[in-house]
């Protein structure tokens, strides 16, 4: 019994190093000043990690996603934590959005934001509507809350819609 | 045994004069803290001189307890017992009420230090540096820089200090004691330096990884050089002729660098970095990390991770021909 519990306290253990690990010195597959899409590895690295979502949330207002996005109920742009994903959920899909941009004013930043970083804003994103696990999602805001927090939002079962759909 | 109070004096040494003095006070606010200091100092000292006198004094007369004659108390050794102890208590009492009456004074006397026209600037802290807003009425007179605040000798500064992240705290120990800066919450002091010099100031309230290395510089000049450097510093950059140069404010402006930095009179105007508008006039990088070189300066942009790991700059795969024109451009911004 007792080695079972053991053996459960050590397993517990190591799942947590991971979640919380810190990557400072990550150099993604196509590091530097990505201009275009290239394959990407998958799953995308900061998708189960806390500290790389919490970076992506931080990254989302010093880029000023919130700009157009506002907290992710949308605004001038498109509502990133409901449902309707007008290019696709998958962290591919969402790279892409970021890095080559999207009619109808969607800018393309790649080359303004290193790959690491696109990353961790693709994890955050999706973190948004739950598409991350739910331990390394952001359980709280540097700020006042404007919703409750991404741990606390029920996942959201993603409908692709077809691109000529809304903007 | 004296090679031990040798360490002790080294160590007592080491606060009152080099980097960061605490007891060499550059200004009259320093000044007030230090005496409120020696007082603490000599008064404890003087305390525990007179204890250890009497622990002393009671083993050198120490006396074997002969078997009490009668159990009946004696009541005049009793009465001189009960007096020393209500001496010794009140003494005591008093020591504090002293302590508690200078520390008040000192603390109401830093806060009357300003004068009518103090120098207003604003610093923010940041995991892991420091932003500095010279106040101005007119906006375009304002004056933003980073890591490095320039004083005039024997003019009262007011440094507002806020923060947008974490919990900082401004110490600059030659001109003040420390200043916590809370989220959501300003504060304020008012320091001034009556000799020209380097004051070098750090954050004092853990903040994260770098704690450590978030460091500033307070320069004080005398008014006129003081003058000239804040007229230098409102220009803005001029767009670069040579071609090198050219090149790298081209990548600086389409590159991953204006997102996060503002260079004055160009298209950069992040703001979650260091302004950069006057980088080549600065001493060091990356707060007090780093020595402000070329060298070092390349070092710092394609892989800050490994000087400062958890910085907030990411690493960036400049080429050499593409870094080198980048060098060019922010080596003229002076």
């Amino acid at each position: 019994m007792s080695r079972v519990a053991a053996l459960a306290c050590v397993m517990l253990a190591l799942v947590a190093c991971e979640r919380e690990h810190r990557r400072f010195s990550e150099v993604a597959p196509a590091s530097g000043r990505p201009t275009h899409v290239t394959p990407q590895p998958s799953p995308n690295p900061a998708e189960g990690n806390a500290w790389a979502i919490a970076q992506g949330k931080q990254l989302y207002e010093a880029y000023n996603c919130n700009g157009c996005h506002a907290n992710g109920g949308g605004g001038m742009g498109p509502a990133l934590m409901d449902a309707t994903w007008l290019y696709g959920s998958e962290p591919q899909d969402v790279y892409t959005s970021i890095v080559e941009g999207r009619p109808n004013g969607m800018p393309a930043f790649g080359g303004r934001i290193p790959d690491v970083q696109v990353w961790q804003l693709v994890a955050y994103v999706r973190s948004m509507s739950g598409q991350t696990r739910f331990d390394v999602r952001p359980a709280r805001s540097d700020h006042m809350r404007v919703k409750e927090s991404e741990q606390a939002r029920r996942p959201e079962r993603p409908v692709t819609a077809a691109p000529s759909g809304r903007p | 045994m004296s090679r031990a109070a040798i360490v002790v004096a080294a160590v007592a040494c080491a606060a009152c004069s080099g980097r960061m003095p605490v007891l060499d006070p550059g200004g009259p606010q320093a000044a007030r803290i230090a005496t409120y200091w020696w007082i603490v100092f000599w008064l404890s000292a003087l305390i525990l001189a007179a204890v250890v006198a009497f622990l002393l004094h009671t083993l050198a007369h120490r006396r074997v307890a002969a078997a009490p004659a009668s159990l009946v108390e004696d009541t005049r050794v009793e009465r001189r017992l009960a007096l020393g102890v209500a001496a010794a208590v009140g003494l005591t009492a008093l020591t504090l009420v002293v302590l508690l009456v200078t520390s008040v004074a000192t603390g109401r006397a830093l806060r009357s230090f300003g004068g009518t026209d103090p120098l207003t600037l604003e610093v923010t802290g940041y995991q892991w540096w420091w932003d500095v807003e010279y106040w101005d009425p007119v906006p375009s007179q304002r004056v933003r820089t980073a890591n490095e605040i320039h004083i005039p000798v024997g003019r009262p500064v007011l440094v507002k200090t806020r923060s947008l992240d974490v919990i900082h705290s401004f110490w600059v120990p030659g001109l003040h004691g420390k200043k916590d800066n809370i989220p959501g919450h300003g504060s304020s002091l008012v320091l001034q330096a009556d000799r020209a010099g380097t004051f070098i100031g750090r954050c004092a309230e853990f903040c994260g990884v770098q704690h450590a290395h978030m460091q500033l510089l307070v320069i004080a000049d005398q008014p006129e050089v003081f003058d000239a450097w804040l007229q230098a510093q409102r220009r803005s950059a001029v767009v670069p002729t040579d071609a090198f140069a050219r090149h790298g404010f081209d990548l600086f402006m389409t590159g991953p660098c204006a997102l996060c930095h503002t260079v004055l009179g160009t298209p950069a105007g992040g703001r979650r970095g260091p302004d950069l508008t006057h980088l080549a006039s600065r001493r060091t990088l990356a707060a007090g990390t780093l020595p402000n070189t070329v060298g070092h300066l390349a070092g710092w942009i394609i892989d800050p991770q490994a000087q400062k790991p958890g910085a907030q700059m990411p690493g960036n795969a400049f080429g050499a021909d593409d870094l080198s024109a980048l060098l060019a451009f922010l080596g003229g911004l002076s």
